[in-house]
C-alpha cells in the first residue's frame, strides 16, 4: 500500500490518501492559490511533508502546498519507466578486450526518485547506448562489483577489487578500467597501487565530476579516454584518468600514488602532486610526459598483496592540538598513525608526551606534510629532530592519504615496527621519489599578468 | 497508381496557388479562414544586481573580442526524467559542434563554466517574478522546483537551462477579450552567440545566468494584430513593476503559430514587437504552402513508404559539375553528391515565404544539422544553373518527373546531410514539421531546430525545492503597482491621445504622470502631451549630458508651483533640463532668458496693441485677438496662464 505513495509522509501522505491519489496519477488539484493539473511524482525522502510534487504537461515540476489543497481528483495514471536504451555491444576480434569493473559513482547514472539523487546504472549495453564511441575502441565487458558511492569505498572493497583485477589479468584481458566515484578515487588508486604490483596491463581508474545525466558531463569523454588507455597504452600501472583542463580536450594519466583530488567541483580536479603526470591522452593518441613508467607486457604475471589493517588513522595537525587526541587513538587500539604536519613536518611540544606514550605502546607514527607539495625534512628544526628522536618516522614525500593507505597495507602484513618501516620506506611505485622535479609544483596565481596571458592563450 | 504530374510549378504561380497576399491586404477574415492561432512566450530580464544562481554581477556585457580566457565543450543528449530522449537533443547531437566560450573575469565565475553547482536562487529575482505573477492573476506554486531544460546547442555550458515554474494560469485583459496565461517561469539567461561557422560555434558568457522570466500565453490570438497587442500588454505589465531591464535584448518574444491542418511552429527571438505581425502572417502562409505541397505529394505518390530517395557521389572530374569543382575544393577534400527526389518535380521551387521556396527548407536544415555552410545546395529548378542537370539525369536514369539537387562538403558531414535531406522530404508528406524557427528582419524565418517537447525536462538534482510562503506573497501583493488595464482606463477617462498611452506604459511613467496631475492639479491632457509629445520628441534628438531621471519632471512642476510660475513654462525649460539633467532650475530660466512679469504688466500692454492692430488697418475681432495673443505669448508664458490671457483678450475685444 505504501509503495503507491512513494516518498510521501506525514501531512502530504494523509492528503493523498484522503483523496485516493496514487503517485503517477494524472491529477487535478484545486487550491486556495488556484488550480493545478499534472502527474503526481514521487517525493524525495528528505524533503518536507508539506508539499505534493506535480509534473505539469509542459514537463516542469511544481510543488503544491498541502495546506492550500481544497480538492484533488485522479484523471488518469501514467507510470514512468526510466531506462537508458540498451543496445548489444558490438565486438570484433581485432579490437583489444577491456574489462570495466564498476564500483558505483556517476560514470553512468540515472535519477533516483526517492532521494532525488542520481544512482549508477551500468551494463555494456547501456554504456554503448550512452557512449557509442566505445565500440570503436575496444571489446568492452563489464562487471559490477559493488554499487556504492565513493565515500563508502573502504578496505573491504579494495581487497575485492584487487582480487577481481588479478582474475581478469589471469584470464588474459588487455586492459582494465575501474569506474569509481571521484571523492576517494585517489585513496583507492593508492590501495590498488600497493595491492596489485607489477601488472602486465594498464589499470585505469575513471569517474566524472559532472554526472552523466547532464549534456555537458565529462563522463563520456573520461570513459573514452580511459577505455582507449586500457586498450592501447604502453603503460602497465595503476592510473587515474580524468580531465586535464576543464575544456573537453584531453585527459591526464596520473600515477595512482601521486594523484589527489584538488577541487570540490572542477572537472580538472585531479592533479599529480610532487611529480608530473605520466601521460596525456586523447582518443587515438597517448603522449607520454614522464620518462619513467612500467611498460605493457604479454605475460600474465601479477603480484597481489591483499592486506589491510583497518586500525590506522590520519591526523591533520593544527595549532593547539591536544595530546589527548593521540592518547585516545592509542587507547582505542590503533596500530598506526599518519600525521600531516605543518611545514616540513612539525607538531608542537605539548603533544610530545603523547607521542612518546604511543610509541612506547607499540603504535607506529609516520610524518607527512600538509602542504602536500615537498618532502618531510625533520632535521632542519629542533622540533623535527625531537620527534625523530622519539620515534616518529619521516615519510619522505609520500602524500598524507597515500601514507595512510600504505600504512594500513603494511600493518596488514606485519606488526613488527622494523618490518613496517622497511615496507613503508621502500617505494613500490613512486609514492616516494628521489627528488621533486622543479616543474612539479605549479599552483598558478590568478590575476597576475603572465598567468592571465596564459589563460587567454590556452584552454583552461 | 500515380497521379498525372503537371509541368513544373514556378515560384510565382505556386505563390498564387497558396493564395499568398501581403500583410497590408489581409483582414481578420483572411486569418479566420486559415484557422490562424498564435501564442506568445515573452522573455523579460529582471533588474537585479546579481545573476540568478551565482553572485556574478548581472548586466555587464563584453565585446566579442574582449575576453580573458576560453574553454571548449561538447554536448551529448541525456534521458529525460520520464525515460525518453528529446528529439531536439538528438538532432543537436548529430551536428557535432565544438563549442567555445569566451570568458571575462568581471562577469563569470566557475558557475558559468559549469564547474560548480548552483548557489541558492537569487531571492530578489524570485520576488520580482512573484510580483509579476500576481499582476497576471495566476496561481502561484506552493514550492518552487528547479528544473533542467536541455539545450544542446551550447548556448548554456551545462547543456541545460535552470528554470522553475512560479505560477500557472491567470489572464491578461485585452480590450477585445481576455487572453489566458499558461505559466510564468523564472530562468537563467543563455550565452550570446558570437559566430557559428561549420563545426565551430562561439559564445560569450556575459549574459549567461542573468535572471529572466518567461510568460507563456495560451494560443488564443486569432490574428497578427492581436498577437502584437498581447505582446505590448505583457511588456507594459512587466515594466509597470519598474523592476525589469529595458534596452536591446532585455525583452525577447517567442511566437507560436499554427493554422488549421498545420502544426505549432515556434518563431524564436523576436526582438521587436512591431515585427510580430509580419512574421506570423508569413508563417501562416508558409504552413499553407507546406500543406499544399503535402496535397500535391499525396496525389503523386500513394504512400511515403514507397518513396525512396536516391543519391550518387559525383566525381570532381565529372564535366557535369566542372565549373563547381575548383582547385581549392579538390585540395580540401570536398565531395559532391547528387540526390534524386522521385516525383518531386516543381516542388523544390515551390513558394514557401516571400522570396523563398521549398529548397530553402532543406538548405536551412543542412546548415544547422549537417554544418554545411550556405550555399550548400543547388537544384535543377534554379533559374541559372552551372550544372548540366540533363546529363546527370540521363547518366543515372532519373525521370523527368523527379527533382534533383547537388550538395557538397566534407565527407564526414555528407552522411548526415543525406539523412537530413531525406528526413525533410519525408516530412513534406505530412505537411508542417514541428520546428523552432529563427526570425529574420525581413519577416521571414529559417529553421533553427526541431521543436523540443516535455522530454527535455529533468529535475535539477543540485537544488532543493523551495517553499513560497503566504507571508511573502502577501507582502508582495501589498506593494503591487496599478494594474495596466486600470491605468489604461484612467488615461482614457482623462482623454489621453492613444499614442501617448503607449509611450507612458512603455516607459512605466503612469505613476509619475498621475502624481503630477494630482499633486499639482494640472490638466491631464497637458501632462499627457508634455510627456508623450514634448518629452518624447526631445528624447529623439537630444543626448543628455548625464543620465536623465524622469522624476526630475516632478521636481520641475514643484518648482514652478513654488515660484508661482505657470506650468506652460515647463515646455520651454524641458529641452535644457533634458540636455543638462544636473542644472538647477534657476539657471535653466536664465538659459532660456525668462523674465518675470506681473499680470498687470502684461495686461497693460493690451491697449497699445489694440491701437497698433487698428493702425494696420484690419477690423476683424477674431483676427485681432489671435494677433495680440501672438504678440504677448513669449512674455506671458510662465507668468500668466495662456488660457486665462486668451479669455481676457476675448473680453477685451468685445468692448
Amino acid at each position: 500500500m505504501s509503495d503507491i505513495f512513494k516518498g510521501y509522509k506525514g501531512a502530504a501522505l494523509k492528503t493523498l490518501k484522503k483523496y485516493k491519489i496514487r503517485v503517477w496519477s494524472d491529477a487535478s488539484i484545486s487550491t486556495s492559490r488556484g488550480d493545478f493539473k499534472g502527474i503526481v511524482l514521487p517525493r524525495a525522502e528528505n524533503d518536507d511533508d508539506r508539499h505534493i510534487v506535480l509534473k505539469l504537461i509542459t514537463g516542469y515540476n511544481v510543488g503544491v502546498a498541502v495546506d492550500s489543497i481544497l480538492n484533488m481528483q485522479e484523471d488518469g495514471y501514467k507510470e514512468a519507466h526510466y531506462k537508458i536504451p540498451e543496445k548489444e555491444f558490438p565486438t570484433s576480434p581485432d579490437k583489444p578486450n577491456v574489462k570495466l569493473l564498476g564500483t558505483g559513482g556517476t560514470i553512468a547514472s540515472r535519477l533516483d526518485y526517492r532521494t532525488g539523487a542520481v544512482i549508477p546504472a551500468f551494463s555494456p549495453g547501456e554504456l554503448y547506448g550512452a557512449v557509442p564511441e566505445l565500440a570503436d575502441i575496444c571489446n568492452l565487458s563489464t562487471e559490477k562489483l559493488f554499487a556504492v558511492f565513493s565515500e563508502n569505498m573502504g578496505p573491504k572493497q579494495y581487497l575485492v577489487l584487487a582480487k577481481a583485477i588479478e582474475k581478469e589479468i589471469k584470464n588474459g584481458i588487455d586492459g582494465i578500467v575501474v569506474g569509481h566515484g571521484t571523492d576517494t578515487m585517489h585513496h583507492t588508486a593508492a590501495a590498488l597501487s600497493f595491492m596489485v604490483q607489477k601488472p602486465p596491463v594498464p589499470i585505469v581508474m575513471v569517474g566524472s565530476q559532472r554526472s552523466s545525466d547532464r549534456p555537458s558531463s565529462d563522463a563520456a569523454l573520461n570513459l573514452i579516454h580511459a577505455a582507449y588507455t586500457a586498450a592501447e597504452a604502453d603503460i602497465a600501472e595503476v592510473m587515474v584518468c580524468m580531465f586535464g583542463p576543464t575544456s573537453d580536450e584531453y585527459g591526464l594519466l596520473h600515477r595512482g600514488t601521486r594523484v589527489r583530488k584538488m577541487h570540490s567541483s572542477y572537472r580538472s580536479t585531479f592533479r599529480t602532486i610532487g611529480d608530473i603526470p605520466i601521460a596525456k591522452v586523447r582518443w587515438g593518441k597517448i603522449t607520454p610526459l614522464h620518462k619513467k613508467f612500467s611498460r605493457r607486457r604479454n605475460d600474465r604475471n601479477v603480484e597481489i598483496y591483499p592486506y589491510f589493517e583497518e586500525r590506522v588513522a590520519l591526523l591533520d595537525y593544527y595549532p593547539n592540538m591536544h595530546p589527548d587526541i593521540i592518547d585516545s587513538l592509542v587507547e582505542k587500539g590503533y596500530k598506526g598513525i599518519v600525521i600531516a604536519g605543518t611545514g616540513l613536518g612539525h607538531m608542537n611540544k605539548p603533544v610530545y608526551p603523547a607521542i612518546e606514550r604511543a610509541i612506547k605502546a607499540g603504535v607506529v607514527i609516520y610524518m607527512t606534510v600538509q602542504t602536500l607539495w615537498g618532502f618531510v625534512h625533520m632535521f632542519v628544526y629542533e622540533t623535527g629532530r625531537d620527534m625523530v628522536a622519539k620515534g616518529v618516522v619521516p615519510a619522505e614525500n609520500m602524500l598524507p592519504e597515500v601514507a595512510y593507505i600504505k600504512l594500513g597495507w603494511a600493518l596488514g602484513q606485519t606488526n613488527d615496527p622494523g618490518e613496517v618501516k622497511k615496507l613503508m620506506l621502500t617505494p613500490v611505485c613512486d609514492e616516494i621519489t628521489e627528488g621533486e622535479p622543479y616543474n612539479g609544483y605549479l599552483v598558478y596565481q590568478g590575476g597576475i599578468p603572465e598567468v592571465e596571458e596564459f589563460l587567454k592563450k590556452f584552454h583552461k | 497508381m500515380r497521379g498525372k504530374i503537371q509541368s513544373p510549378l514556378s515560384e510565382a504561380n505556386s505563390g498564387a496557388l497558396v493564395g499568398y497576399i501581403p500583410l497590408h491586404k489581409a483582414s481578420s477574415e483572411t486569418y479566420r479562414q486559415m484557422g490562424f492561432k498564435c501564442g506568445l512566450e515573452i522573455h523579460q530580464q529582471l533588474k537585479t544586481a546579481k545573476k540568478l544562481f551565482c553572485r556574478c554581477p548581472a548586466g555587464i556585457y563584453q565585446q566579442a573580442e574582449d575576453y580573458n580566457a576560453e574553454i571548449i565543450r561538447h554536448m551529448r543528449p541525456t534521458l529525460s526524467e520520464l525515460g525518453e530522449y528529446d528529439g531536439t537533443a538528438l538532432m543537436e547531437f548529430k551536428t557535432r559542434k565544438n563549442i567555445t566560450y569566451r570568458l571575462k573575469n568581471e562577469n563569470a565565475c566557475t558557475y558559468e563554466i559549469d564547474d560548480t553547482p548552483p548557489f541558492p536562487i537569487n531571492r530578489e529575482a524570485l520576488s520580482i517574478a512573484i510580483e509579476i505573477a500576481l499582476l497576471l492573476k495566476s496561481s502561484i506554486v506552493g514550492e518552487l522546483h528547479i528544473t533542467r531544460k536541455q539545450y544542446l546547442d551550447g548556448s548554456i555550458p551545462t547543456g541545460f537551462q535552470r528554470t522553475a515554474i512560479v505560477s500557472v494560469e491567470g489572464y491578461i485583459p485585452l480590450p477585445a477579450k481576455n487572453i489566458r496565461m499558461i505559466q510564468l517561469s523564472i530562468e537563467e539567461d543563455s550565452c550570446r552567440e558570437v559566430s557559428d561557422i561549420g563545426h565551430e560555434r562561439i559564445y560569450t558568457t556575459d549574459r549567461l545566468g542573468m535572471p529572466l522570466i518567461e510568460m507563456v500565453t495560451a494560443p488564443e490570438m486569432l490574428n497578427p494584430q492581436e498577437a502584437a497587442a498581447a505582446a505590448h500588454f505583457l511588456r507594459f505589465l512587466a515594466r509597470s513593476t519598474g523592476k525589469v531591464r529595458t534596452g536591446i535584448g532585455a525583452a525577447r518574444q517567442d511566437v507560436n503559430v499554427s493554422i488549421s491542418g498545420g502544426t505549432r511552429v515556434e518563431i524564436k527571438g523576436v526582438a521587436h514587437i512591431s515585427r510580430i505581425p509580419r512574421l506570423t502572417h508569413n508563417e501562416a502562409f508558409r504552413q499553407r504552402a507546406l500543406l499544399e505541397i503535402k496535397k500535391i505529394l499525396g496525389k503523386r505518390i500513394k504512400s511515403v513508404e514507397e518513396w525512396q530517395m536516391a543519391y550518387c557521389k559525383v566525381n570532381a572530374q565529372n564535366p557535369v559539375i566542372a565549373s563547381l569543382a575548383t582547385q581549392a575544393n579538390k585540395d580540401d577534400g570536398t565531395c559532391f553528391y547528387a540526390v534524386n527526389l522521385p516525383d518531386f518535380v516543381g516542388l523544390l521551387s515551390f513558394f514557401t515565404q516571400p522570396g523563398k521556396c521549398f529548397s530553402d527548407e532543406i538548405s536551412d536544415r543542412l546548415k544547422v544539422i549537417a554544418c554545411l555552410e550556405k550555399p550548400n545546395l543547388r537544384h535543377h529548378e534554379e533559374k541559372e544553373s552551372v550544372i548540366d542537370w540533363g546529363k546527370l539525369r540521363r547518366e543515372n536514369k532519373w525521370k523527368q518527373t523527379d527533382a534533383q539537387l547537388l550538395i557538397s562538403g566534407q565527407p564526414e558531414d555528407l552522411h548526415t546531410a543525406l539523412e537530413t535531406i531525406e528526413e525533410r522530404c519525408r516530412l513534406a508528406f505530412f505537411g508542417v514539421p514541428n520546428e523552432t524557427r529563427k526570425s529574420l528582419k525581413d519577416g521571414t524565418t529559417i529553421f533553427e531546430r526541431v521543436l523540443p517537447g516535455p522530454d527535455r525536462m529533468y529535475p535539477d538534482t543540485d537544488s532543493a525545492p523551495l517553499p513560497i510562503s503566504e507571508t511573502l506573497i502577501e507582502e508582495l501583493r501589498r506593494q503591487l503597482p496599478t494594474a495596466v488595464e486600470n491605468s489604461v482606463q484612467m488615461m482614457q477617462q482623462w482623454q489621453f491621445p492613444q499614442d501617448v498611452v503607449g509611450y507612458i506604459l512603455k516607459n512605466n511613467l503612469f505613476p509619475l504622470v498621475k502624481k503630477n496631475i494630482t499633486d499639482f492639479n494640472l490638466q491631464p491632457v497637458f501632462v499627457a502631451t508634455f510627456f508623450g509629445h514634448n518629452l518624447k520628441h526631445i528624447e529623439g534628438w537630444i543626448t543628455p549630458a548625464s543620465q536623465f531621471d524622469y522624476e526630475r519632471i516632478y521636481a520641475l512642476f514643484a518648482f514652478l508651483r513654488q515660484e508661482n510660475l505657470q506650468p506652460e513654462l515647463a515646455k520651454k525649460m524641458l529641452p535644457v533640463i533634458y540636455h543638462y539633467p544636473n542644472m538647477d532650475f534657476e539657471s535653466v530660466l536664465l538659459t532660456i532668458a525668462f523674465k518675470k512679469h506681473s499680470d498687470d504688466d502684461i495686461l497693460a500692454l493690451i491697449p497699445d496693441l489694440k491701437t497698433k492692430f487698428k493702425d494696420i488697418g484690419r477690423k476683424d475681432d477674431a483676427a485681432m485677438r489671435e494677433w495680440m495673443m501672438g504678440q504677448l505669448r513669449s512674455r506671458a508664458i510662465g507668468n500668466i496662464a495662456l488660457k486665462a490671457l486668451w479669455e481676457i483678450l476675448d473680453g477685451g475685444c468685445d468692448e
